[in-house]
């Protein structure tokens, strides 16, 4: 290193192909998806005009743009709707899947008799069990809850559960040869082995309770004040507003990678100082 | 461990603990350990010698209390406390969402400590084995013979009457482990502790202890003790030296001796 320090820096042809390719790619990495999505978009536009199909069956995305500024006071308050549910359906999967796994990795017996529960409510698709769930929750609200959260809490719970059970066997020996309670091992051993897991889990999750509370909100239907993103939808269709679906739609895409954008970066933040997953190898 | 008089030699030592007559069995019919015999005195440097399957590692578990005999009896002298005991593993067996110094805390975390309470022990722990500048590191940031430091001050932290080494500089270069051997022994001289150390190793054992315990296979029991007279400070010339070659010597047949006992058993 020292030596390094004081000799200029040698670098043959080989270090400036690789060091001009890893340059090329940190702003490929950016440029490609910006230029293919422009692309993209481009090829829709050009499409709608070249073919002459009307706006009623396929908008251009210029329209789509203006309905969602023109429509922004209606799609506003959906996407609020739509979110809070969305937000609040993934704080109850974290709170109960992480709840759950920590009771399932303190007791064998305990998992044993409830795992097979929590795989029946994940395989039966939400849209199945959703109608019994507003015919027996009169709160709208609880009943939008309790489908997102069903489709939701699955990936956390089961991420967690296999995190937790994870710890290496030489470090489990070591607590119990010092002694550590129950709670110390959970506490400094086994949810420190579970975050990175946990993290995947929740990345799935954010994504799935967004499609939860569209779903739910599709089956339970009805409109009024409080309607979400999925209920405008189903309405500008029944209008052949279609503008107004794709400015629904695009607000609904947004939204999920919004949310996965922000769990990949509390990933980062949580992981990148000691986790493999988060550094950067040289080679 | 905190007495600075020099240890005395074998046959002058405290008795710190006894394994009489130990069988292990696993599954109702293999048997690990046969009629275990040994006596660990204060201050001896004690590697257990042996090829795979003579229950090195078993023995080693059930004095740290992982797992129970199936009979016999192991005693310890004025009892077991806490903090008795320091272990190594083959590996460092570091956190790695922890620092170096939250590292080496654990022990005492365990117990109830606070880091501010135990700073002053983790620190002289950290430089004992030379890495005091490294308290805020992440394990990924080390090298792997420096992993190995950060787990034998975390053995030491405690300063236990006794530490386990099972195999511990196994998967470290040759050359690493030459200077953690002499840095281990350098340690056992300045801190007078007593070390149980599993090794595959003749020219480890014979290097690093004055007792080596060879140990035999199906059943594992002890098949042979040879004695290291070979005084302390130990240091790289003994390495080369006519003594060593000699005791290696010993040491090789002996374990030979153990494995065809092994062998006479199976053609029988």
């Amino acid at each position: 290193m020292s030596v390094s320090d004081m000799q200029p820096p040698i670098v043959d042809l080989e270090e400036q192909q690789f060091a001009r390719a890893q340059r090329r790619e940190s702003i490929a990495k950016w440029a490609l998806p910006a230029i293919m999505l422009v692309l993209a978009i481009y090829s829709w536009d050009r499409i709608v005009v070249w073919s002459d199909i009307p706006h009623y069956i396929l908008p251009r995305p210029g329209l789509v743009m203006q309905t969602l500024v023109a429509d922004w006071a209606m799609l506003s308050d959906a996407l609020w709707v739509t979110l809070k549910i969305t937000l609040m359906a993934l704080g109850v999967a974290v709170i109960g899947g992480v709840g759950l796994a920590v009771l399932f990795t303190q007791s064998r017996y305990f998992e044993m008799a409830f795992y097979p529960f929590a795989v029946i409510l994940q395989v039966t698709p939400v849209v199945a069990i959703a109608p019994l769930i507003f015919i027996y929750v009169d709160n709208r609200l609880a009943g939008l809850l309790l489908c997102a959260w069903i489709v939701a809490f699955f990936p956390i719970l089961s991420n967690t559960t296999l995190g937790l059970s994870s710890t290496d066997h030489n470090l489990r020996d070591l607590y119990k040869i010092y002694g550590a309670t129950r709670w110390q091992r959970l506490r400094y051993l086994q949810l420190p082995t579970a975050l990175p897991y946990f993290l995947g889990g929740l990345r799935i999750a954010g994504g799935l309770s967004l499609i939860g509370a569209v779903v739910a909100e599709y089956v339970a239907g009805t409109g009024g004040i409080g309607s979400g993103l999925a209920f405008r939808i189903l309405e500008a269709g029944y209008r052949l507003n279609i503008p107004r679906m794709f400015a629904a739609l695009l607000l609904i895409a947004v939204t999920g990678v919004v949310i996965f954008t922000l769990a990949s970066l509390l990933s980062h933040a949580l992981l990148h100082k000691w986790h493999e997953s988060a550094i950067k190898r040289e080679n | 461990m905190s007495n600075t008089s020099s240890i005395p030699p074998i046959g002058q030592r405290d008795e710190l603990l006894q394994m009489s007559n130990v069988d292990k069995v696993f599954n109702g019919s293999v048997e690990a350990l046969k009629d275990l015999n040994l006596t660990v005195n204060q201050g001896d440097f004690i590697s257990l010698l042996g090829p795979s399957g003579c229950g090195k590692s078993t023995a080693l578990r059930l004095i740290a209390g992982l797992m129970r005999q199936t009979s016999g009896q192991i005693t310890w002298n004025g009892g077991l406390n806490e903090g008795d005991l320091g272990v190594v593993f083959q590996e460092p067996t570091l956190m790695p969402w922890a620092t170096v110094e939250q590292n080496v805390w654990l022990p005492h975390r365990l117990r109830g400590k606070s880091m501010d309470d135990v700073r002053g022990d983790i620190m002289w722990a950290l430089k004992l084995v030379g890495l005091e500048s490294f308290q805020k590191s992440y394990p990924r940031e080390l090298s792997g013979g420096m992993k190995m430091r950060v787990s034998i001050a975390r053995a030491l932290v405690t300063q236990p009457r006794l530490i386990l080494m099972d195999e511990p500089f196994a998967a470290l270069d040759e050359i690493t482990r030459h200077k953690l051997n002499n840095d281990l022994l350098m340690l056992r001289d300045k801190l007078k502790c007593t070390v149980i150390f599993v090794t595959h190793s003749v020219f480890e054992s014979v290097f690093l202890s004055d007792r080596i315990v060879v140990m035999a296979a199906r059943p594992g029991r002890v098949s042979a003790e040879v004695t290291v007279e070979a005084p302390y400070p130990r240091t790289e010339e003994f390495r080369t030296s006519a003594d060593y070659a000699d005791l290696c010597r010993k040491a090789s047949d002996a374990l030979h001796g153990a494995m065809n006992q092994h062998g006479e058993r199976a053609s029988a």
